[in-house]
């Protein structure tokens, strides 16, 4: 196992092996879960905290759940972010998490950067749930896994990214992860929520729903946030859907037996219809979110061979 | 009084072009003469500069020194020291302080905290608008018989052009300048970083550069409408720089200043959410640094200002868009413009100028030359001597430098503010 750093804070900067790596250790855990079995001695007596400054139910289930497999002791903290001081409260916390000798912290917020800024301060390896619109890498772990265990591979695959690019941090870990694998990624959305130089991460980018989807291996949908209406950069949501949500009528240029995938919680008739959403065979909605639980187990049991032995 | 003789210096003189080994002699705080082959005068203190540069003190144009308001960041007391140690004897102090310095007892009470220092000078601005607040104009009249050099909301924008075409029509009757903070705020509103791939990348709101240029531009269509006096702060494009030098040939009242990270750093210096490198306007592109290195070489740009913005760790210990923009900037303002030197990106003469000289027309301020009768405003420096920049070793209480961990060549060795000396020795 190649992986080579403390904490995971962003798919950015990793190699090809190290991905392949988590993918490989992920997708045994994958088989693993579903035969039933556990394997709980792995983080016996390791302490694994859910720091989540940003409510998320499925990403703290999903990591409580992937540590319990491993026999850590979690422990959930929310913290309210209506709370004027968020920073302040983010260094309070890194010294109270020192004291309680925490091991592994799975850390959410909402300013990009706060887990890197907190992995500076905490003894505990760092694993970062969504930070802003930086990055969210165990997202892009599952994603890939869910594409590997349909098309066999990542390498020359073409997958599209749609929807809200400029305030994605699923839609930038997905980006650096697939180019480093070898995909051919596409980001498709009006400008207003194209990133800056996205071009520059990669990418081609599309503001033409047909013409991006045209022969895609995968299409990957983004949630659409309501603010971005009330902040002028969509007009409005039936526009949106009418030029970008996800039908039958777009995905029809997209390749016949590709994957349509979605990071949770849909916005249905926004950015994807329904039918499309709860399609047996195209959408793999509800396998990645199996598969989250899986790479959260390979990546939890990757950064507790670097921990010290005993505290 | 018998003087001191500063002897055996590289005396370096940007308003008359002297470069050349020599003596200076103060006396009753005053330069009484300088040259070569000047003796000790019966009784007179002499000073062995060994060969080390000497050159009139430096006159900061830009500078916010925590006063009044912000007490927990810097005082003039604690600003006065970093600025001996960094060779500056006067400070243009901006007016964005709580409260604004829209009142004529608050600039002679600045005038005054700088008089009591007895190391600096301090020369107020007025603010542009009443608190600052970008609606109506300030008494400049009123303000500038107190002693205000000139009128800026400091880092705040006079984003309506309304009041920006007002300001500069008024403030002519005056004699006076408007200092402008150049980013269009409908553009730059919650931004954190310049806009482009690192921005991207790193997940942070972006600020596009253009945000600057439209500003620049706006505001010399009124200046050649008013006829007034428009000065750009903090100048960090090459869009805007391109618009200024235009203007300039073209004859208008168009003057900039720029400030050292924008022509020492690059936006890669905000690395993995490094806050001490979160200015206004943010670090650009490696392109545009070196179009201010340029503008710099080539008199495009009329000031180098140290733009120090004191910011206590509680600022700066967040999440990058969270954290407070604005960088310390005293101590390392010499030692950071003397690296453009060493590069061979600017002549000795022409980078000391900006820091001097040319600051000083601008003003309209006797000080900034080495020239008999002028104030003995002087910094001994050693242009090789190495240091790092260490944040919490610098003087002064403001720490917050971008430039923290860099290593630099030029070193201060002496300082003196009206012929008394106030650093080293």
């Amino acid at each position: 196992m190649s992986y080579p750093r403390k904490h995971l804070l962003a798919i950015e900067g990793l190699e090809p092996p190290h991905i392949a790596d988590l993918l490989d250790l992920a997708e045994s855990y994958a088989l693993l879960n579903r035969s039933g079995k556990t394997q709980r001695d792995l983080l016996k007596g390791r302490t694994l905290i859910n720091l989540f400054f940003e409510d998320s139910t499925r990403t703290r289930t999903s990591f409580e759940l992937a540590g319990k497999r491993l026999g850590a002791d979690v422990i959930n903290m929310s913290v309210s972010t209506s709370s004027v001081n968020k920073g302040e409260t983010l260094l309070d916390t890194a010294s109270t998490l020192n004291a309680m000798h925490c091991d592994l912290l799975v850390v959410r917020h909402g300013q990009s950067g706060a887990p890197s800024l907190l992995s500076q301060k905490v003894d505990a390896a760092v694993i970062n749930a969504g930070d802003g619109t930086h990055e969210h890498p165990t997202q892009a772990l599952l994603d890939a896994l869910t594409i590997r265990r349909h098309k066999g591979r990542l390498e020359g695959l073409v997958v599209a990214i749609c929807g809200d690019i400029a305030h994605s941090r699923v839609a930038r870990s997905n980006m650096h992860l697939l180019t480093t694998m070898g995909s051919r990624v596409r980001v498709v959305g009006p400008p207003t929520l194209i990133p800056a130089e996205a071009a520059r991460l990669g990418v081609e980018v599309f503001h033409d729903m047909k013409a991006g989807l045209a022969g895609a291996d995968v299409v990957m949908m983004l949630r659409l946030q309501r603010e971005r209406m009330s902040g002028g950069l969509v007009p409005s949501a039936r526009e949106f859907f009418r030029f970008y949500g996800l039908d039958a009528e777009k995905l029809a240029h997209a390749k016949p037996e590709s994957i349509v995938m979605h990071p949770g919680p849909m916005n249905r008739g926004v950015e994807i219809d329904s039918a499309i959403a709860d399609h047996p065979t195209r959408s793999v909605i509800g396998e990645q979110v199996e598969m989250g639980v899986a790479c959260r187990m390979a990546v939890l049991d990757v950064l507790s061979r670097q921990l010290p032995r005993n505290r | 009084m018998a003087g001191i003789l500063i002897t055996n210096a590289r005396l370096l003189d940007p308003a008359s072009g002297l470069d050349a080994p020599g003596a200076l002699l103060i006396r009753d705080g005053l330069i009484a003469d300088c040259g070569a082959g000047l003796t000790a005068p019966e009784g007179a203190a002499v000073v062995d500069a060994a060969g080390a540069c000497l050159a009139p003190g430096l006159i900061d144009l830009r500078a916010n020194l925590g006063e009044p308001g912000a007490e927990h960041r810097e005082t003039i007391a604690s600003a006065a020291q970093a600025a001996a140690a960094g060779g500056i004897t006067t400070i243009c102090v901006l007016p964005d302080t709580d409260p604004a310095l829209d009142d004529p007892a608050l600039i002679s009470f600045i005038t005054r905290r700088g008089e009591a220092t007895g190391s600096v000078a301090l020369l107020p601005y007025g603010a542009a608008t009443s608190g600052c607040a970008g609606k109506e104009l300030a008494e400049y009249g009123l303000l500038r018989e107190a002693g205000a050099i000139a009128f800026t909301d400091g880092v705040r924008a006079i984003a309506s052009a309304r009041t920006m075409r007002l300001a500069l029509s008024y403030a002519r009757a005056f004699g006076a300048f408007i200092m402008q903070h150049p980013e269009e705020p409908s553009l730059a509103s919650g931004g954190a970083a310049t806009e482009g791939e690192l921005a991207t990348r790193l997940g942070l709101p972006g600020i596009t550069p253009a945000a600057e240029a439209m500003m620049v531009a706006r505001d010399i269509a009124l200046a050649r409408i008013t006829g007034g006096h428009v000065h750009f702060a903090h100048v960090s494009t090459a869009a805007a720089l391109d618009l200024i030098r235009t203007a300039k040939s073209e004859g208008l009242a168009v003057t900039c200043d720029t400030a050292p990270p924008y022509f020492d750093l690059n936006e890669t210096a905000i690395g993995d959410y490094r806050t001490y490198a979160k200015l206004s306007p943010p670090l650009r592109t490696e392109a545009d640094r070196q179009a201010v290195v340029a503008a710099l070489a080539d008199g495009t740009i009329d000031a180098i200002a140290s733009d120090h913005q004191p910011r206590d760790a509680d600022d700066k210990r967040l999440p990058f868009a969270q954290a407070e923009a604005g960088g310390a900037g005293l101590a390392t303002l010499l030692g950071v413009t003397l690296a453009r030197v060493h590069a061979g990106d600017v002549p000795m003469l022409t980078a000391l100028g900006l820091l001097t000289a040319r600051p000083a027309t601008l003003l309209d301020l006797p000080q900034g030359r080495l020239a008999k009768g002028a104030p003995a405003d002087l910094v001994l420096f050693h242009p090789d001597r190495g240091w790092k920049v260490e944040a919490g070793k610098l003087p002064g209480k403001a720490q917050n430098s971008p430039f923290d961990g860099r290593a630099l060549e030029g070193r201060v060795l002496g300082t003196w503010k009206a012929g008394r000396r106030v650093f080293g020795g």
